[in-house]
Parts: C-alpha cells; structure tokens; sequence
C-alpha cells in the first residue's frame, strides 16, 4: 500500500509557473542586476582615470613644479615628494606605536577586559570622520607650532592609520600558534625574548600586509591634510612648512576651471589608483603566499 | 660529575637585568595599548575644549539656525547638519537594497568560487579607491550624467517639494549617489559576512521541509543574519556621515536649506573642508563646535553598530 501511495504522489518537480517559483526566480534575476549595478561605478571610475589620466601622464610630470594657472607643461614633482614624505611621517609615528600596542593585546592581556575595552575604542577610533582628524592635528600641532606643516599632515595621517595597524596586527599576533610560544617558553626564553624572536617574525608577514594597506590608505586621505600640511607650490625644503600633497593636489585642480589642471587631477588620480590597485593586489598576494 | 656541574651551571632563576628587561618590555607595550585607546579621548577633549569659545556664545541655537556670516560673527550649522542627514538618508536609500543583493549573490551558490572570488575582490577595490578621485569622476562624469535626469525630474514632478527646483549641477541628490557608491562596498561586505556565518543546516532543513530558495532567504536566512547586517548598515552609516572630499566637491556648498534635492548644499564636513583653513578666531571654535557634533554623531552610530555587531558575533 505503501509503495501503491508513492506511485500516486505528487509530481516531486516544481512547475516553473507556479508563483513560488516564479518569484524566486524573479528575485535570483534581481540579485544578478544587484551585481552587475554595484560594479558599474567600478567599471566606469576605473576606465575614467584610466584613460582621462593615461593620457596627460608623461614622464617629465614626476619631475616638474604645478603650472601656473592657465599655462601648460607642468606636473606634480612637489606633490609625490610630499606625499612621501607626510606618509613617511605618519608611518614612523604610528607603526611602533601601533605594533607595541598589538604586542600587548595579543601576548601580554589577551582576553581581558582591558584588550577588550582598548580593542572597542581601536574600533571607535577607526569609524571618526577623516575631517575630525584633521580638526584634531589642527588645534594640536598646527595651532601650537603656528604653521601648516608637513608634521602636522603626519600626524593626522598617523592618527588615522593607527586604528588599522593596530587590529591587523593583533589579528596577526594571535594567528601564531601558541605551541610556538610554549617551545620558546620552555626552552628557557623570557616573554621578551619569545616575542621579538619567535612570535613577532612568524606574524611578520601578515603585519606588514596591514601596514601596507594602511599607508595605501593615508596616501589617498585629502580630508586631514587640507588644514594641517596646507599646500605649497614649491619643492619641500623643511618639514616644518606647508608641504603640497597629490591627494590635494587633485582636489585643488579638479575644482580649477584650467584645463591643464585637470590634466593633471586626472593624472594624479591614476598615481593613487595604481598605488591603491597595486598594494591591494600585492596584500593579496602576501596572504595567498602564507 | 657531569650532572653536578650542569646543575650548577644552569641557574634556575634569571638574573634581576633579565627580568627586568621583560618587565619593562611588558609595561612600555601596556604604556603604548592604553596610549591607542586614549587618542579617541584626547580628540573628543580637545575638539571639546577649542569649541567652548563657540558653545558659551551659541549654545543650542547653534543647531537650529542658518545663518553663518563671517563677518557679523554669527554662527549656526543647522543648513550643514540637515545637509548631512539627507545625503546619508538617501546614500543609504540606494545602497542598502543594493549592497545587500550584491551581498545574497555572492553568499549563495549562484557561482562557482573561482569566479565568486575575483567579484568580491572588485567589490573590496571600490573601498579602497580614494575619495578624493570619486569626487573627480563625480564633477566630471556623474554630475553631467545626471542632470537630465534631474531636469526630467522637476519638470515632470516638480510639485514634489523634493524635486522642486531646476538642478544647476551639483547638488545634494549628486552628494547622496556618489556616497551610496562609497558606502555600497561597507554593506556588501558586512552583510555577506553575516549571511555566510548562518549554519547550513538551518538552510538544508528549510530546503527539507520544501521552501523554495527564497523562501529559505526571507523566512530564515536573512532573518538569521538580521543584527549583523543592521551592523554593516549602521557602519556605513558613520561612513556616509563623515565622507569629506567627494562631497564636497559635488553638492555645491551653498549656504541655504532647501527642500528640494536637486538643490545645492552643504554638509558639516564640507563646511570644515572648506572654511578651515582660512578661518580666525571665533569661526575656527564655531568649526570646532561643528566637528564635535560630526565626532557626535558618528561616535553614537560607530558605538551602536559596534555593539550590534559584537553581540552578533557572540551569538554564532
């Protein structure tokens, strides 16, 4: 009787009309076009800078000083030197702080309250506005040493790359296998020893992918550094003046109504793209490797 | 013998420099961990103690009026906190439904991985890509693209006070898209990462009892996934709150409310991109007042979206 049941069961296929179906078909089609819209502005931003700034980027615009408004010839020589150079700043300030930090949360006060709350306010710390940052270098460096400055640009970019730094690297710390600190340990070395020497190189790797993208990350920010490293038409003679940066650069040419300026926004623009492309890839890369 | 003199050899305890040295090394990193999490203390103090000058002669008022006039020093950011809310409304407006498709498409199997891989990576490099530069394409190539369309709007449906003004190129409408393609990869991502922690077996069982695919999304999966996407969503949130450069440079940075979308405004942190640099005396505490209510509102939805996330992530 059992089986005379089964052979008089339902069909066990879904009828496409049906409207259950119907609709998850409807909704998967709906997915799809999800897709495909969220990678237009990808596709386009990309192919923009690419072609608009290919085609203005020569070799002698790493070299030269910003032309005068209306003229042509010209590059961002300047810039590029002061975007090293505030990123540079900014990198010395918060990569020991950060690393020294992620040391402590991951070795020393793992899954306490203390890493805890200090993990929330890394977190906190990574969600303030860009523009706030600024704001805070402003009243801090700018305000005290009475200029705009290449420093004070650092500063606030190291502020802003800290936060970053600070969970990839505890992240990394902790991913090390504690039998390697329990071999180090009963071989006889302290916690510093088995820290400097064992624990921080096996996470090397994976910390320095963190940083990378942090500075990839500072080098794009215009926010902070319209108020704190200013601009500056000439080339960086101290790092205790107004220091021009590409990221401002674009911004100020963009808004330009030359032609020749634009040029160059759109030049600049491919400089920070490729640098953001290539150590994204390049991060990719490291954490495939491992 | 041999083990006598290896037991005298080997001193069992450090010596006091050794340890010494491990000491301090543990106390200089706490010194650094404590210093990371006082630097959200020290920006909310010190954005704080410069705007007093700003909040003793404003107070409250400061965020219901308009004027802001640099000369007559009076000062009131209720045009740019208005321009603030709206363009995040309607970045969040395009980018949830959205974001959270993407998100669908890629958590479920619609696609083998070697070709699901490279998309997420695509959706990750539109967060990576400077703001500054979306504000470039933004003047350049999606203010123009948009205006007939804004022209069409208030043509057809200029009754509604939204679309009740004739564009003039940027606006806050151009602020609103180009943030929701900002913010789109935040909820993309977050959401994915909430759908794929969801345990197949509660997909499998829906799929055993005969609910279709999008049944078991809606009734089970997403409702399953629901606080951390409202996490993702939150986070974006802040993210649009606080976006700079490319708004600035596309909603026009006039001083003015208007109801209308197509119109031009400002939003807090245009209004400090553009006025900082130059500002003097009480403007520059005015701004600071003004950063604080930006610090303000951000931290309520970072700490929100913090904890929404966090007692996710307990839960599974």
């Amino acid at each position: 009787m059992a089986s005379s049941e089964l052979a008089t069961a339902p069909n066990m296929k879904r009828s496409p009309t049906s409207p259950r179906t119907l609709f998850s078909s409807v909704m998967t089609v709906v997915t799809f076009a999800c897709a495909a819209l969220a990678l237009i502005p990808l596709v386009a931003v990309l192919s923009y800078v690419l072609i608009n700034g290919a085609s203005s980027l020569r070799l002698d615009v790493f070299t030269q000083l910003p032309p005068a408004p209306g003229l042509k010839g010209g590059g961002f020589g300047n810039a590029l030197v002061g975007t090293l150079l505030t990123v540079g700043i900014a990198s010395v300030l918060s990569i020991p702080f950060g690393v020294m930090a992620a040391i402590f949360l991951a070795e020393f006060y793992r899954d306490t309250k203390l890493a805890e709350t200090i993990n929330f306010l890394t977190n906190v710390l990574s969600g303030v506005p860009s523009i706030v940052i600024g704001a805070f270098a402003y009243a801090l460096v700018v305000l005290s040493t009475g200029t705009f400055s290449a420093v004070a640009g650092g500063f606030a970019l190291a502020v802003l790359m800290l936060p970053t730094i600070v969970r990839t690297a505890t992240e990394a710390l902790e991913s090390v296998p504690g039998d390697f600190r329990q071999a180090a340990i009963g071989l006889g070395a302290t916690r510093f020893q088995t820290t400097l020497r064992i624990v921080l190189p096996a996470a090397l790797p994976a910390i320095i992918t963190g940083v990378i993208l942090a500075i990839a990350r500072a080098a794009g920010e215009t926010a902070p550094i319209l108020f704190t490293a200013s601009t500056s038409r000439y080339w960086v003679r101290s790092i205790w003046e107004p220091t021009a940066t590409m990221s401002r650069l674009v911004f100020d040419f963009a808004t330009a109504p030359y032609e020749r300026q634009q040029e160059l926004a759109w030049a600049g623009s491919l400089v920070l793209v490729t640098l953001v492309l290539a150590t994204s890839i390049l991060s990719r890369w490291i954490v495939r490797k491992r | 013998m041999a083990t006598s003199t290896s037991r005298t050899a080997m001193p069992t305890q450090r010596s006091n420099s050794s340890r010494l040295l491990d000491k301090g090394f543990v106390w200089v990193t706490g010194a650094f961990a404590i210093g990371v999490g006082l630097v959200l203390l020290a920006i909310a103090y010190r954005v704080g103690t410069d705007s007093l000058p700003a909040i003793q002669r404003f107070g409250l008022g400061f965020l219901a009026t308009t004027r802001w006039s640099v000369n007559d020093e009076v000062f009131g950011a209720l045009t740019q906190i208005y321009g603030t809310l709206v363009t995040s409304f309607i970045a969040l407006l395009i980018a949830v439904p959205i974001g959270i498709g993407v998100a669908l498409f890629l958590s479920e199997d619609y696609l083998p991985p070697r070709i699901k891989q490279p998309i997420v990576f695509l959706i990750e490099l539109l967060a990576a890509i400077p703001s500054v530069v979306y504000g470039l394409w933004g003047i350049f190539v999606l203010i123009p693209l948009l205006r007939p369309f804004g022209i069409w709007l208030n043509a057809n449906f200029g009754w509604i006070p939204i679309f009740s003004t004739a564009p003039a190129g940027p606006g806050i409408y151009a602020a609103g898209i180009i943030l929701s393609i900002m913010i789109l990869p935040i909820i993309a991502a977050i959401s994915r990462d909430a759908l794929v922690a969801v345990p197949t077996e509660i997909r499998q069982a829906a799929y055993g009892l005969g609910a279709t695919r999008w049944e078991t999304i809606f009734q089970i999966i997403l409702p399953a996934a629901f606080s951390g996407i409202v996490g993702g969503i939150m986070l974006a949130l802040g993210r649009a709150m606080g976006e700079t450069m490319a708004v600035t440079m596309v909603i026009g940075n006039s001083n003015s409310i208007d109801l209308s979308i197509l119109s031009q405004g400002s939003t807090v942190s245009s209004l400090l991109a553009n006025q900082f640099a130059e500002a003097g005396g009480l403007q520059v505490s005015s701004l600071m007042y003004a950063a604080l209510i930006l610090f303000g509102l951000t931290l309520v939805v970072n700490v929100l979206a913090e904890l929404i996330v966090r007692r996710f992530s307990l839960k599974l």
